[in-house]
């Protein structure tokens, strides 16, 4: 049967394209997840007793009513790896297509790129040197 | 899916052309995820079982035989307990996070070949979107550490955010040499890359290294026992999940446990050969053989990580990150190095030696220079 005028052997009658046709699977996977953990909740609004009471909603704190907002600004200590990690994230974009092609590639090539991770390990050396990578 | 639209197309062909391409696109993700949930169920009971021996106890052994139904028996608890919301909390976050968290488990498994022929979608960027998406698991927790308003678990958000973003690092790295040997990103390519005698990637030297990096990153990544300092109980209560219960909380653990199995399932997958093995390329019992050998593989490091949970003690935040960052990104790196000597040696043989040598020189250095700055030399004062 033709739905589109086209005749092929996609699942997605109206689209030709290979990738297109991956990742709307995708699309409908994602979906599924999303729905997946949406369905016992709301069973749970059905089943589950719903009796609150200000004690019962109030904040958990070993049994002391909490002191201060939680919302606040926290310790820079996380923000420093933030940023290791963003250097070595950026990294790995250059690195997978690299690795792919490795098999094809000369060793003029491998020297090249050792090169360029040899520039971002230095930055690991200096942010480990300076004592940024230390948990105090 | 493709297949599976033929099949239907070829056996069925008075079904109208939408409902076989919904049955075409819903049957893969169905199969998988029911697969993979029972493996969950099953998995949480292997667990509980495996600790209870582990600590000279025996476990569940009241619902049904040997305890067997007491996932089922969880599940349905879990279903009828209050759903409490702490007044002070962000509503609609605090609702959206436990959902959020089984998402990307989920995700992982759209790319893991479970046997051969049968992968939910063979995308050509397969691996990348596994660790992609695995990653936005820590999106969830900080949503919850955040929305619940509450200190412990904003404390624990904090641990998981920066426990994550350090052990991404050396995990995506150690997967770099896998993709220099097989050359592709689809994990059916990387698996039929390891056929041969002792064709899996484990089997090298860099291999083995890679493998036991990417182990280590993916039990520290989903928080798993020796490395679950976002929960840890003894210090911050529950962390991130302190403020929920119900069905949410299960959610949680649901996440945490098909993480850790799909995960797995992309450690066998990218290492111990995924669904190959003897026998997997028979002509029609073939799919089931490997489909075996796939489950086979997964419980192996199932049970790896249930004996790391019950034999190791939890390790320290500073040691954690010195850790990823330190010792396994740097070791990662030098990975490649042998990878690259593995390929561009004349001999195979001497490749295989050169970059064993390589890597257990830099192991040795490695651990000298992280353990050798704590330890000084004593001095003794005697009283005579």
């Amino acid at each position: 049967m033709d739905v589109c005028g086209v005749s092929n052997f996609n699942v997605f009658p109206c689209v030709n394209d290979p990738y297109l046709t991956q990742y709307l699977f995708v699309a409908v996977f994602v979906l599924v997840a999303v729905l997946f953990p949406l369905v016992p909740l709301a069973l749970v609004r059905v089943l589950a007793p719903r009796k609150p009471s200000p004690t019962k909603n109030a904040t958990y704190e070993c049994g002391l009513v909490s002191k201060g907002d939680s919302w606040i600004q926290f310790r820079a200590g996380y923000y420093l790896y933030a940023l290791v990690y963003v250097i070595f994230a950026v990294e790995t974009i250059f690195l997978y297509p690299w690795a792919v092609a490795f098999g094809g590639l000369s060793f003029g090539a491998f020297v090249a790129m050792m090169v360029f991770v040899l520039l971002l390990v230095e930055g690991l050396v200096y942010a480990w040197a300076k004592g940024a990578l230390d948990w105090k | 899916m493709d297949a599976i639209y033929k099949l239907i197309q070829h056996y069925a062909p008075k079904i109208p052309d939408l409902l076989a391409l919904a049955l075409a696109v819903l049957l893969p993700i169905a199969i998988v995820m029911g697969v993979f949930l029972t493996v969950f169920a099953l998995l949480t009971w292997v667990e509980r079982k495996a600790l209870g021996r582990i600590q000279n106890r025996r476990g569940p052994n009241r619902v049904g035989p040997v305890g067997l139904f007491q996932p089922v028996a969880d599940g349905l608890k879990l279903l009828t307990k209050e759903d409490i919301v702490p007044a002070a909390a962000d509503k609609v976050v605090h609702f959206l996070a436990p959902v959020l968290t089984v998402v990307p488990a989920f995700m992982v498994l759209a790319v893991v070949p479970v046997a051969k022929g049968f992968v939910p979608v063979d995308l050509n960027i397969g691996v990348l979107f596994a660790l992609a998406v695995s990653t936005g698991s820590v999106l969830a927790l900080f949503m919850a550490g955040w929305a619940s308003r509450n200190k412990f678990s904003l404390l624990g958000a904090m641990r998981s955010v920066a426990q994550v973003v350090s052990y991404e690092v050396p995990m995506v790295m150690a997967a770099v040499v896998i993709l220099m040997a097989a050359g592709t990103l689809s994990s059916v390519g990387i698996v039929e890359a390891q056929r041969g005698l002792a064709g899996w990637f484990v089997f090298k030297p860099w291999g083995l290294v890679a493998f036991v990096i990417f182990q280590l990153c993916a039990m520290a990544e989903v928080a798993r026992t020796p490395f679950d300092l976002p929960e840890a109980e003894s210090e911050i209560v529950a962390g991130y999940h302190t403020e929920y219960s119900g069905f949410k909380f299960a959610l949680f653990q649901m996440g945490e446990y098909v993480a850790a199995i799909t995960m797995g399932g992309i450690t066998v997958t990218m290492f111990l050969g995924g669904y190959l093995g003897p026998g997997s390329d028979l002509p029609k019992i073939g799919w089931l053989v490997s489909a075996g050998w796939f489950f086979a593989k997964l419980g192996i490091i199932v049970v790896i990580n249930i004996w790391a949970r019950g034999t190791w003690p939890r390790v320290r935040v500073d040691q954690l990150l010195g850790f990823a960052w330190k010792l396994l990104l740097p070791l990662a790196l030098v990975n490649i190095v042998a990878m690259a000597i593995w390929h561009f040696a004349s001999n195979k043989l001497v490749g295989w030696g050169a970059s064993a040598v390589v890597l257990a020189v830099a192991i040795v250095a490695l651990v000298k220079i992280n353990t050798g700055q704590t330890f000084e030399k004593r001095s003794y004062r005697f009283i005579s």
